[in-house]
């Protein structure tokens, strides 16, 4: 597997990586049934292959020492897109430290495959970890779920086994993907239904990336609806990103940097874009920035899972907090803030503005704005210098500008981690369970029905072996559904909250 | 955590039917605490831990067994117990404590054990979690009074009964305090004597920087109100199924969920009509 040269690792920023000794390791977690309880390693053991996420819990020092708890993912990097991503992905959390998750790569064109592993990170990624093909998925969900998926199904799963060996306690998968392609939107979501039979008890949270209006590939809305039935049955929780939205961003940024505003200068590592201070020292291409800031997201997204925090909060407790019903697991997710303004002392106001921006549609990684929608549930993880009375007095702050729905009035999951991202010294991922999504779902319906209608394209994906039409219609009604449930919660967004009568008992 | 309220009636609910006691603490009193009187602007999970550590070294920090007797108790949970469940119906107790203020205010302030106790006891009658900020207008009710009427009385006066009380005294001249405004059987309920449901414990040893300091550990209806609420709307998400689905997967059923809605409305009951 990987092997981590000492000499190699960075000093991690904070939080412990190795054991002390007089530790004792303890696997927490009873859920993964399916992995034996092995008893504890001998102190100060280097293991040869890569160490996960480690946290510790010191609320059981009184017994028997202090123990720790190491929850690990695994990440799934799926297509152009999500192999593009991924890597910066990975950049980025060397550059916080020097822990090196599970990874797995799968790409059916070579191109960009090969190029990380010529690149500075291919001492991250072991050759073994990587699936690819050389023709490619041609655009098209079809081969890359029926075709690639039944070919690679096998050499897949065995990479999967490997790297979930190799965590000590397995607790989700990632997988990063483009809706609109082939290989990224069928593999992608093929290895969703293997990940599910697999290992049925490790979470798969999926960030996935969306066709804007503006898209390059004609037959992305067939390739999205098709996804999105996979998405809605085998995913646990669904991060929707859209390049408009991350472009927008950018835009946003680049404003700000380009103004030249007397007396404000920015620290260049802390622009949510910024790939400095990493290891990639390639040309920076159009999609760079926008990869930038996804990678930012899982960055903060894992951070309470890496680093101590008075509050910290696991990736089960997103999905076990945010999804009150099945069906209803996409999150729409923003990031502040963007840029760290070079001021020594950051006075509340601002860390009061980081608040507030958080739930403006401008931050939102995809085309919404939750403030005029309903929220069923929202997520903040705070990373920083930050207290629970600060997250308290914001909360109470912005409470009354946005609509929750009636049996989840106070609807609000926190965590506090202590280590900021570099270049920052505070800063908050929101997710956010809002009918805000329903637009974009709506849109895609709209764009397939269009191409549906006059047959458009139809027979290179029905000429592929599995396919028929009623995988499309299947597809639409799936997706369909997904629709009117929103619609329902909206129904009742405006209607008065009624105390529901109680159980009454003989005194 | 967005779940707490499910988590809560499934923990308390447990708990109620396989524990002897339940010594609750509430966040939101706590925080408050922290706020008001030891002045800090941004108050951490530690300011708060360091409060509730406080409440718990005041009740179980040794005391004398007896009165004028020089050996410290044996058993100080089973004596907890004995003096404040007698009945395990009711087992949920709470605390106060006396004073609580910063350091710097500390130098400035003189304690009288008739003073902290008179504070002390309006803090049980009213409800009260710290000293600021009582609500002096409350009451005990009239002796005399038909139990039925006393009780929609009570509840009118937002009059806390109590069906035990214990007392725990430490600092200087502890021996010299005068406990009889907590011997008034108008805040005990009718079918417990004041001598059995109120006990005190002493020492002579100051409790951290309190040169007197009296913690009082509380079987009464202190918690119905927060209780209810809970309940309310834990009851409210089950009415709608929402995150239903999280808990089947591992094994909770709905009914064990309406197993611990009856256990808990039972409580509230049960207490509401002291």
């Amino acid at each position: 597997m990987v092997t981590v040269r000492r000499s190699a690792l960075a000093q991690p920023c904070d939080g412990k990586l190795f054991p002390e000794p007089g530790e004792v390791l303890s696997y927490g977690s009873d859920l993964r049934q399916r992995r034996d309880l092995r008893s504890p390693r001998p102190l100060g053991e280097l293991r040869s292959c890569a160490r996960g996420i480690q946290r510790r819990r010191g609320f059981l020092s009184a017994l028997s020492g202090q123990r720790c708890s190491m929850t690990q993912s695994v990440i799934v990097q799926v297509g152009q897109c999500g192999n593009q991503i991924g890597c910066c992905f990975w950049d980025l959390a060397l550059r916080e430290h020097a822990a090196v998750n599970q990874a797995v790569l799968i790409d059916m064109e070579e191109g960009v495959v090969n190029e990380i592993l010529q690149g500075p990170l291919r001492d991250v990624f072991d050759s073994k970890q990587l699936i690819t093909d050389i023709s490619g998925s041609g655009n098209n969900w079809a081969v890359g779920h029926k075709v690639f998926g039944s070919r690679y199904q096998e050499e897949i799963l065995e990479k999967l086994r490997k790297s979930a060996e190799h965590c000590d306690c397995l607790q989700c998968f990632f997988v990063i993907h483009s809706m609109g392609g082939g290989t990224g939107s069928g593999l992608g979501t093929y290895l969703l239904k293997v990940l599910e039979d697999e290992f049925p008890e490790v979470y798969r949270f999926v960030t996935s990336v969306y066709p804007s209006g503006e898209d390059d590939v004609i037959t992305s809305p067939y390739n999205s609806i098709l996804a999105m039935k996979e998405l809605n049955e085998h995913a646990d929780c669904v991060l929707p990103i859209d390049n408009q939205s991350l472009f927008d961003i950018i835009s946003k940024i680049d404003l700000v940097v380009n103004s030249g505003k007397l007396g404000t200068t920015i620290k260049p590592k802390s622009l949510v874009t910024s790939s400095a201070g990493t290891f990639k020292k390639w040309q920076e291409k159009p999609f760079d920035a926008m990869n930038n800031i996804v990678a930012n997201l899982l960055l903060s997204l894992t951070s309470s899972a890496r680093f101590e925090g008075s509050l910290n909060m696991d990736l089960n407790e997103i999905s076990m907090n945010l999804v009150p019903f099945p069906q209803l697991h996409y999150l729409v997710s923003s990031l502040t803030p963007l840029y760290t303004l070079a001021d020594v002392n950051v006075p509340p106001r601002r860390l009061d503005q980081m608040f507030s921006d958080a739930f403006s549609k401008d931050h939102q990684l995809i085309r919404a704005d939750p403030k005029h929608s309903l929220y069923l549930a929202c997520a903040l993880m705070v990373r920083g210098n930050v207290q629970i009375s600060d997250l308290r007095r914001n909360i109470e702050r912005l409470k009354p500008s946005l609509q929750f729905v009636s049996w989840n009035q106070e609807g609000w999951k926190t965590s506090l981690c202590s280590v900021p991202p570099v270049g920052h010294s505070h800063s908050l991922l929101a997710l956010a369970n809002n009918t805000c999504v329903k637009p974009t779902f709506v849109e895609l319906r709209e764009r397939f029905l269009r191409l549906y209608k006059k047959k458009a394209h139809l027979h290179h994906y029905l000429q592929i072996e599995g396919m028929e039409e009623s995988c499309f219609t299947e597809a639409e009604s799936s997706l369909s559904a997904l629709i009117r449930e929103y619609n329902q919660l909206d129904a009742t967004k405006s209607m008065p909250v009624e105390d529901l009568p109680r159980l009454s008992v003989a005194v | 955590v967005i779940v707490q309220n499910y988590n809560s009636i499934l923990t308390l609910s447990h708990l109620y039917r396989s524990s002897d006691a339940l010594l609750v603490h509430e966040n939101d009193a706590v925080h408050k605490i922290c706020a008001k009187l030891t002045n800090i602007k941004q108050i951490s999970f530690s300011d708060i831990n360091q409060v509730l550590a406080h409440q718990l070294g005041s009740v179980f920090q040794p005391t004398y067994s007896a009165e004028g007797s020089f050996h410290y108790r044996r058993n100080p949970l089973g004596d907890l117990m004995e003096n404040l469940v007698p009945h395990p119906e009711f087992k949920m107790l709470g605390v106060r404590n006396i004073p609580q203020m910063s350091e710097n205010s500390l130098a400035y302030s003189t304690f009288t054990w008739a003073g902290l106790l008179k504070h002390l006891r309006q803090m049980l009658i009213s409800n009260a979690k710290m000293e600021e900020g009582i609500d002096w207008q409350i009451r005990p009710p009239l002796p005399g009074l038909p139990s039925l009427s006393k009780m929609s009385l009570n509840k009118e006066l937002h009059f806390n009964t109590s069906i035990a009380n214990l007392l725990i005294l430490r600092g200087k001249d502890v021996h010299s305090a005068d406990l009889e405004g907590f011997k008034d059987p108008a805040l005990y309920t009718s079918w417990l004597e004041p001598v059995n449901a109120f006990n005190v414990w002493r020492t002579q040893r100051a409790f951290s920087k309190y040169e007197k300091s009296a913690a009082l550990v509380s079987n009464s209806q202190f918690l119905v109100k927060p209780l209810d609420m809970i309940v309310g709307k834990a009851w409210n998400m089950f009415a709608s199924k929402a995150y239903v689905h999280q808990y089947t997967k591992f094994g909770i059923e709905e009914e064990d969920f309406l197993d611990s809605f009856a256990l808990l409305e039972q409580v509230v009951a049960s207490y509401c009509t002291l």
